[in-house]
């Protein structure tokens, strides 16, 4: 009798089990592309920057995906390709491409990103490198999910905590590096769209080596109207790093240096962050960063549509994340989705500094009629693009 | 003579929690705050392991299981003299544990491992390690001792295990990010929570089929910071009180007809919860405002806040 309620039990268990997995073995196939060139000279190179961030991202999430999979009957595998070589990076492409791959994650800037996508337009295309705001406002490319936060969604973060803490009158110091322009041109941006005045802007093109005469260059090149903080788009870290307390004026540093607004960072670790952390920590022996998250959350939302989905059709992945019907766990206190207009994963950002926490936006009171992450990064008013209304 | 009745109507008053006593676990402390229910004051801190977590009691009330998640260990507490007896070889990063009705089998989730480590407390000896999915959290053994029910949170499942193998048998597919599993009283139900799915998933036992899936709606809180953690359920069948973490609140749900009755404000990001062993105090741990809240179960009011340590996260209470 024991025997025959054990079987009964059983054979219930092997039914229900078929309602929530998929029958047939699913193989999920994901190729990684990075563009590394060789670095360029930094001015503060005392801290070296990982060569493999993003990469150690994506390989976490498909052990992740994988320890799900298993009781999906879904297997992933995932292929890495990196180079300094835009034209090589499109041939590794379509080679994973020829042997059937549809998914990819990129770690790339703006230009090499669109040429991939561009080249292979059958593909589903995760960005996890670029944070140029013209790839989601102008370009509208139709194949591509953004991961990392835009440079709108960064300089809006910061902005409403400024907005906040009333910190409205700002020095402006930018790089002379493209990515450099682009960030102040989103600080410009942010800072007209929450009340803050640019009371100057200076460009930074001195060329000796602050680490002997920061503390006597600094102050003089920040000698300026009063202002209440120095923001600075220096994103290589070339010479902001020399800014906190080398001001003229006794004031606080914020932008790519100082308080920085990041979609990641070590001393991120309540709601489940912790274990993230720990896990990446083990995998990756180093702290996890933005574009290793992004990466992360780019094969860990492939998992999320493909489970509920029950195939890897990139079309179909695609038109998920685009219908608001994929919410996705980004271990940042709330539930996380792809922008319907421009394929952005809206997301909390933090604001810290090296070694904590500081806040973290959309700021409270910062109301929304849709969604309070809508209040960082361009709305659905403000852009061109309407990728839910194309199809791959 | 007039000074005296307000006190004796205070007495009155404390009489139904009288003598019990609450112990909560403020995870950034690496301490534990004694409670007097009676008085309504802290009256001990106690050291304990890294990051204590999950807390629970042994069946006869005697011993205190503290899961010191970043001590990699399970400490067990003689309440009678607070002092830790014994450390259990509980695998890495404990964070939620239940006891089988035998007092003796400890089901223990540990985070970083995907996995269940099943520990008899009497010998200290490993008796089963079950691989389970990403990140396990949520634990609980049904009040019959059948089923030990383990939650993953990245992989969103419920993972099913029969006590009688220690073998996994069947999962459940739920909403993001499970974090507390709980049996109603006669083992039929098994109410689960998805922290981020924002959803409370009810259960038929022996079917594992779901009945039920429940959201929550508070005026003027954005849904997504609806996110329900810890559920208890009173043994009279009649309550089930959820609490929704950032939200600040905790739903009452009528356990029959799964209504939503009301929604009591608490501290912030409340936790996980306890009942008196009257039950008629309902205790929760409010991590971001460090404190508990006191509900009062027949008029489904908070009545007192009391300041515990740093982040408090489980709590117990003994008779």
């Amino acid at each position: 009798m024991r025997i025959l309620l054990f079987l009964i039990g059983l054979s219930c268990a092997s039914v229900s089990y078929a309602v929530t997995a998929s029958t047939a073995n699913l193989d999920i196939a994901i190729a990684y592309l990075a563009y590394q060139p060789a670095p360029r000279p930094l001015l503060s190179n005392v801290i070296p920057e990982p060569t493999d961030a993003g990469l150690r991202g994506a390989e976490l999430a498909l052990v992740d995906n994988n320890s799900t999979g298993r009781f999906l009957k879904q297997s992933y595998s995932l292929s890495s390709h990196s180079s300094d070589n835009a034209e090589t990076l499109l041939a590794m492409a379509q080679q994973q491409h020829a042997a059937g791959v549809r998914l990819f994650v990129v770690n790339a800037p703006q230009a090499i990103l669109q040429q991939l996508a561009n080249h292979l337009p059958d593909s589903l295309w995760f960005n996890a490198g670029s944070a140029d705001d013209e790839l989601r406002q102008s370009a509208c490319l139709t194949n591509v999910l953004h991961t990392l936060p835009s440079n709108a969604m960064l300089t809006d973060a910061l902005a409403q905590f400024m907005a906040l803490r009333q910190w409205q009158k700002w020095l402006l110091i930018v790089g002379q590096a493209p990515e450099d322009i682009a960030y102040a041109t989103a600080l410009r941006r942010s800072a007209k769209r929450f009340g803050l005045k640019i009371v100057a802007e200076k460009t930074w093109d001195f060329s000796s080596d602050q680490r002997r005469s920061a503390s006597a260059e600094m102050p003089l090149f920040t000698q300026s109207k009063e202002y209440d903080v120095v923001v600075v788009a220096d994103k290589a870290g070339d010479f902001g790093e020399y800014l906190p307390y080398n001001t003229w004026l006794a004031r606080p540093v914020i932008g790519t240096q100082g308080l920085t607004p990041v979609g990641w960072h070590k001393t991120i670790e309540t709601y489940g962050a912790a274990q993230l952390q720990k896990r990446f920590e083990k995998h990756a022996g180093r702290w996890m960063n933005s574009v290793d998250f992004a990466a992360w959350i780019a094969v860990r939302s492939i998992a999320s549509a493909v489970t509920k989905l029950n195939n890897a059709d990139p079309t179909a992945i695609r038109e998920l994340a685009l219908s608001e019907q994929l919410p996705i766990d980004g271990f940042k206190g709330r539930k996380l989705s792809f922008r319907p207009w421009s394929g952005q994963l809206r997301q909390p950002i933090a604001l810290v500094h090296p070694r904590a926490l500081v806040s973290t936006s959309p700021q409270e009171g910062y109301l929304h009629p849709h969604n309070e992450m809508d209040s960082l990064g361009f709305d659905q008013a403000e852009t061109t693009c309407h990728l839910s209304d194309k199809a791959l | 003579m007039r000074r005296l009745l307000p006190l004796s109507a205070l007495m009155l008053i404390c009489h139904s929690s009288l003598a019990a006593t609450a112990y909560v676990s403020n995870e950034k402390d690496n301490t534990i705050s004694v409670i007097d229910l009676a008085t309504q004051t802290v009256t001990e801190t106690l050291e304990v392991g890294m990051r204590p977590r999950g807390l629970l009691l042994s069946h006869d009330n005697k011993l205190l299981y503290i899961c010191a998640s970043d001590s990699d260990r399970v400490q067990v507490m003689d309440l009678s003299n607070h002092s830790i007896i014994k450390e259990l070889a509980s695998g890495d990063d404990p964070e939620q544990f239940a006891l089988h009705p035998n007092n003796k089998w400890l089901y223990i989730s540990n985070e970083d491992d995907a996995l269940v480590t099943v520990v008899d407390v009497e010998s200290n000896v490993v008796m089963a390690q079950i691989d389970v999915g990403v990140e396990p959290e949520g634990m609980a053994v049904s009040p019959d001792g059948k089923w030990a029910v383990n939650t993953s949170e990245t992989t969103n499942m419920l993972h099913w295990i029969d006590t009688a193998s220690n073998e996994l048998v069947h999962n459940t597919l739920v909403d993001q990010r499970p974090r507390h599993v709980e049996f109603s009283k006669d083992s039929k139900r098994l109410w689960a929570s998805a922290e981020i799915g924002g959803t409370v998933t009810i259960i038929d036992v022996d079917q594992r089929e779901i009945l039920k899936t429940m959201t929550f709606e508070i005026k003027g809180i954005h849904p997504d910071k609806i996110q329900p953690v810890g559920i208890k359920l009173t043994d009279d069948g009649r309550y089930a009180f959820v609490a929704l973490g950032p939200a600040n609140h905790i739903a009452v749900v009528d356990a029959k007809t799964w209504e939503i009755l009301d929604y009591l404000l608490v501290g912030r990001r409340v936790w996980h919860m306890a009942f008196t062993p009257d039950q008629k105090t309902l205790i929760s741990t409010n991590g971001v405002s460090g404190d508990v809240s006191l509900i009062d179960i027949d008029s489904l009011k908070v009545t007192k806040s009391i300041k515990v340590g740093r982040y408090p996260w489980g709590v117990v209470v003994t008779p």
